[in-house]
């Protein structure tokens, strides 16, 4: 198939062959562009408009927060790892973002927000190199050491936001709200890390194969310690946009969305293998929008919220199971 | 590299060890396994630093502590395995950590044009710079290992085993790779079981026993004799067993136009009491061949008796065995104790062993016979005589054998290859597999040459090499 | 047994420094009810045990204990008659959700980690979808016994508990037991020898599944009905897996090891009740032990020296 395409490629533009390179992603992107045509035909039936400006704006602004954090989450699973301390960490930085914004102001706020994210990405790192901890324990381990913070320092939302800073949360351009562009800036910012920077290579290396990228000079060490740096500031950006939403910090925002194993279930759905090495942030975007046409699908046939989650995880089964076949097929 | 020492916890590996590489020499090291070759190799690489001892380059004292320093300083390696991530293309591959820069960016450019350049030099037109390793052959997989070592404009390449995975017409392409590269004024140590290569590509030998250097000798000084002599510290004027005393007995496995995905029209029987070998080129379906008689990749076509294996089950139903080639990744649990390794096949049929697992581990001669010990603890030629051991619980009539001496020293392949025979005297239809023609040559009663998954001629006892290589490469 | 020296040295400090606190917990009753309260973990983990073994994960027992509650609460409705039915319709139900997990993994050859985080969605999203969003009915005084009552002196939990532990060290020494750690160690190898690697896993999936319906009977009769019974057990028995040093990838760890593993978080949980960190910091003591404990774990395996297959 990878050789069909090659001789097309230099033919198409260039956004097209960065995805193209992705190449798991497509069955991702094909899986959307159904879901779109049914969605329109759904919302036609209905009586809605599916691509009318109000739905649109709903599924972008549902996908920015955890479109945000998997866009990190990919970098984890691509270097072979992957981080269950998220949405923790998502809610602490809400905490951290409102409360030192009620009190310093918001560039204080991002910056504490940063630094704290990044240290618990540093420690997830620590925790699995030098202490030689499964990643699936190391961050599993430092969820709880967040939650225990959270249950002891806080009771309920607190801190606030000013008017300000929620713009990020709810203002727009035309029909794009400012939340998506900062996710696409982000998603833009990780594609170009992983296509064109010496780490992005070393990420596909150290998830590819550790030793053979250890034989071949990669600090490997270093690089999955970077990888759950760079994974742990797209929560704590993700925590700072629910903080703008929600005008306060809250302990259980993180948790509340699941985003844990939501992004791990959108990093998945875009093809990137669960076991690293293979895969890219396009496809990962495209399975967060994937399920946010879901979702919108689902509220306007005013199904119970609870049947979402029955038809999420049929369909993450069952794309696994699809690409299980196609890995088969070759 | 002058006095180097090394030890691990709990055992010294290297003591005092002296060698000398010189430009455009072809250097060869070999000893038995467990020597210390892999290790010595591992401290020239950077991957371990030595307790004791220097490493000279050009006169000037180097040390290296991470990969990353020996790469710098033109210290290549190709390791026995090989070293390629299959998700990521040829070029991606070939500069892996250390990709071409352009304002911090990888200059995926220049990194294709250079691969591009290297491969034509090599005269390697079958795959480009911009393939998927996944989609490349072992061999062409090779290539590109040595275009990696040579894009760091390596002074010294070290191979280990680069034969290992290949068949006979590809490791001919090797050594004129080996040797453009030493034309080029790189030295290559060159580390191999196989003295035949030795003496094909060598000009000096040096000879590691124990953890400590025997001698170095130019190759001309030597024999073969002599080098199994240094190596081993005995003379093996035997190496294989006496043939087959009594003329072969029952047919215990005839198939009749067999045929699969890779295999057609195999006719072939296994009688009482003999050992067939199984040659052909890397490709030929040798593997393929087993797998098939013994129901893990089954026939699609033809007749058999016993009845025709459709999944390993039956095969070991119908008394079929297969020692695997990679013991590592196929034949073993490796965490797993001597014990429940050698039970495995009895269990999975829920029979009952008869005897006990003490006198199993006696009979195919594991030393010392601790059924508690975890497998991955055990040498090479151990691990192979608890694959042997695994398959004696259950009694076979039928043993298939591929490659069972592969990575095994050479006073365990001796035991390894009693072994086979004696089980054959015991009534047991073999079927073996080597990439090395002596051997096969000399276990073999007679040899079945496979080409293009099709057998290409059937030849007696005591064929030469000519002959066997005639048929299998269809010239 | 060997191997199991770690964490019985651990639990034995931990119960030593409960007594010193609580010197009530060196009588029977005392005890008994920390053993009894220890059940429903100790019962998951075994189960767990079976599918880490095997190389794979099972997320959804969490949610899947949940759904065994309400759902006996629905159907029980507080009729003692119903009980028995009621049990034996759980643990079918336990066995069933194993079984499609244990399938779809083997079969479809999707990762556990996402069958499982598949089941754990439907699962949820499934029972509260037919209980309209919160549980409805009852459990029947005599369904709530196995969690709470007992046999003269000793709680039925205990007993069950007892009976599990026995079985599944019986089935760890038989052939199940031994073919499911060489399918978990080399799944290829293991095939080659003829055993049925995926219905040994599938086993393991179906033996995590019942397991997950005892501990929720258990913990129904302890803990009564709610919709966040289950919730973070998954993660909980992982834990304790884990902190058993069952290695996770498969192949390693024996299975007394990993229920001690979870003894040794109650312990934990105790430990930290008695000397006044509940609630709020306990979660991240917990965090810092599972991280510390699992690092000086695999600090420690290479213990055996130099082999062979390194220095050939």
């Amino acid at each position: 198939m990878t050789q069909q395409l090659r001789t097309t490629l230099p033919t198409r533009g260039l956004a097209l062959r960065g995805i193209a390179a992705d190449s798991p992603a497509r069955p991702v992107f094909m899986a959307l562009g159904v879901m779109l045509i049914l969605g329109w035909a759904l919302f036609a039936f209905d009586g809605g408009q599916f691509f009318d400006e109000s739905n649109i704006v709903g599924i972008q602004q549902r996908s920015a927060a955890l479109g945000i954090v998997a866009v990190g989450q990919t970098l984890a699973i691509l270097a072979g790892s992957l981080d269950l301390s998220v949405a923790f960490l998502m809610s602490l930085s809400s905490l951290v973002a409102a409360e030192t914004m009620a009190q310093y102001g918001v560039l204080p706020a991002i910056g504490a927000v940063l630094a704290v994210s990044a240290l618990t990405g540093f420690v997830n790192g620590f925790a699995i190199t030098t202490l030689k901890v499964h990643a699936f324990i190391a961050t599993l381990g430092v969820s709880l050491i967040i939650k225990g913070i959270l249950e002891y320092r806080y009771d309920g939302p607190a801190g606030r936001v000013p008017e300000s800073f929620q713009h990020l949360g709810y203002d727009r351009v035309g029909p794009v709200p400012v939340s998506a562009l900062l996710w696409l800036a982000i998603a833009a910012a990780a594609w170009f890390v992983l296509r064109r920077t010496p780490l992005g290579y070393r990420i596909y290396a150290v998830g590819g194969g550790p030793e053979v990228a250890r034989l071949s000079g990669v600090r490997t060490d270093r690089v999955i310690v970077a990888t759950h740096v760079l994974c742990s500031l797209t929560a704590g950006v993700a925590g700072l946009l629910l903080a703008a939403r929600l005008g306060a910090g809250a302990p259980t925002v993180g948790t509340d969305g699941g985003y844990d194993l939501e992004s791990i279930a959108a990093v998945v759905l875009g093809g990137t293998a669960l076991a690293g090495g293979k895969g890219g942030v396009a496809g990962t975007v495209g399975g967060v929008l994937l399920l946010a046409v879901l979702d919108s699908v689902f509220n306007q046939l005013e199904i119970d919220s609870f049947a979402k989650d029955v038809v999420r995880g049929v369909v993450l089964v069952a794309a696994l199971a699809i690409y299980a076949r196609r890995r088969l097929a070759r | 590299m002058t006095g180097i020492c090394k030890s691990f916890p709990g055992a010294r590996v290297l003591t005092d060890v002296d060698l000398d590489v010189e430009r455009g020499e072809v250097h060869a090291l070999i000893g038995e396994n467990g020597a210390g070759k892999s290790t010595l190799m591992k401290i020239l690489a950077g991957v371990h630093t030595p307790d004791e001892g220097t490493i000279a380059l050009d006169g000037r004292t180097v040390s290296f502590k991470h990969p990353t320093d020996a790469q710098r300083a033109g210290v290549s390696i190709i390791y026995q395995e090989l070293t390629l991530l299959p998700e990521r293309t040829v070029a991606e591959n070939v500069f892996l950590g250390r990709e071409p820069k352009r304002r911090g960016l990888v200059d995926r450019a220049a990194m294709e044009t250079a691969t591009g350049r290297l491969l034509d030099e090599l005269g390697e037109a079958s795959f480009g710079p911009r393939d998927l390793v996944r989609r490349l052959s072992v061999a062409q997989q090779q290539v590109v290992e040595i275009v990696k070592a040579l894009s760091v404009d390596a002074r010294i390449v070290v191979m280990d085993e680069p034969t290992a995975a290949l068949a006979e017409s590809e490791v001919e392409l090797l050594y004129r790779l080996v040797r453009r590269l030493s034309e080029r004024g790189v030295a290559v140590l060159y580390i191999s079981h196989r003295l035949r290569e030795i003496f094909e590509l060598a000009d000096r030998v040096t000879v590691l026993k124990d953890g400590a250097k025997v001698t170095t000798l130019p190759i001309g000084e030597l024999t073969t004799a002599g080098l199994v002599r240094l190596m081993v510290g005995r003379e093996l004027t035997d190496y294989y067993p006496a043939r087959a005393t009594r003329p072969p007995g029952d047919v215990l496995l005839a198939v009749r136009g067999g045929g699969n995905d890779t295999l057609d029209g195999i006719d072939l029987e296994l009688r009482a009491g003999e050992i067939v070998g199984l040659a052909g080129l890397q490709g030929a379906g040798r593997t393929e061949l087993a797998k098939a008689l013994f129901g893990a990749e089954p026939f699609t076509r033809g007749e058999m008796t016993p009845r025709r294996p459709g999944s390993v089950r039956d095969g070991i139903a119908a008394g079929i065995g297969l020692v695997t080639e990679d013991r590592k990744s196929e034949g073993l649990a490796l965490h797993q104790s001597v014990r429940d390794n050698a039970l495995l096949v009895a269990r999975a049929r829920r029979g009952r062993v008869g005897t006990p697992v003490l006198d199993l581990l006696k009979r195919v001669r594991l030393a010392p016979p601790s059924p508690e010990k975890e497998v991955r603890y055990l040498s090479g030629g151990n691990q192979q005589k608890v694959v042997l051991a695994k398959w004696l619980t259950v009694a076979p009539n039928v043993l298939l054998f591929d490659e069972p001496t592969r990575g095994v020293d050479v006073g365990a392949k001796a035991a390894i290859h009693e072994l086979v025979r004696e089980l054959a005297e015991d009534g047991m239809a073999v079927l073996m597999i080597s990439s090395e023609l002596p051997e096969l040559i000399g276990m073999s009663d007679r040899v079945v040459v496979l080409r293009d998954g099709r057998i290409a001629g059937h030849l007696p006892a005591d064929s030469s090499e000519e002959a066997v290589m005639h048929l299998a490469a269809g010239s | 047994m060997r191997r199991n020296l770690p964490i019985l040295g651990v639990l034995a400090v931990l119960l030593v420094a409960i007594a010193i606190a609580n010197p009530f917990f060196l009588e029977p009753e005392g005890f008994l009810a920390f053993v009894k309260r220890a059940a429903p973990l100790a019962i998951l983990a075994a189960g767990q045990y079976f599918v880490i073994v095997s190389g794979e994960f099972d997320l959804s027992v969490g949610s899947l204990v949940t759904a065994e509650v309400v759902i006996a609460a629905r159907l029980i409705d507080g009729d003692p008659g119903a009980t028995w039915p009621v049990v034996l319709l759980l643990l079918a139900f336990g066995a069933l959700i194993g079984l499609v997990n244990g399938m779809v993994t083997t079969l479809l050859k999707v990762p556990s980690f996402i069958v499982t985080l598949g089941m754990l969605l439907i699962l949820s999203g499934a029972v509260f979808l037919w209980t309209g969003g919160s549980p409805r009915g009852a459990l029947s005084e005599e369904f709530r016994q196995f969690g709470r009552g007992s046999l003269g002196p000793v709680p039925w939990s205990v007993l069950i508990l007892v009976a599990a532990v026995a079985a599944v060290i019986a089935l760890m020494r038989s052939d199940f037991g031994r073919t499911l750690l060489a399918a978990g160690d080399n799944p290829v190898a293991a095939r080659l020898s003829g055993v049925r690697v995926l219905r040994v896993k599938t086993t393991a999936f179906v033996l995590s599944g019942l397991s997950a319906a005892v501990c929720a009977v258990l913990l129904g009769g302890f803990a009564g009905v709610s919709a966040k019974v289950g919730e973070g057990l998954e993660f909980q028995a992982i834990t304790a897996v884990v902190l058993g040093g069952v290695a996770l990838g498969g192949g390693r760890g024996s299975a007394v090891a990993a229920i001690a593993g979870a003894f040794t978080l109650q312990a934990l949980f105790t430990l930290l009740n008695l000397y006044g960190i509940s609630g709020a910091l306990e979660f991240t003591v917990q965090g810092l032990i599972l991280v510390l404990a699992v690092a000086l774990g695999s600090v420690q395996f290479p213990r055996r020296a130099k082999s062979a297959s390194t220095t050939a």
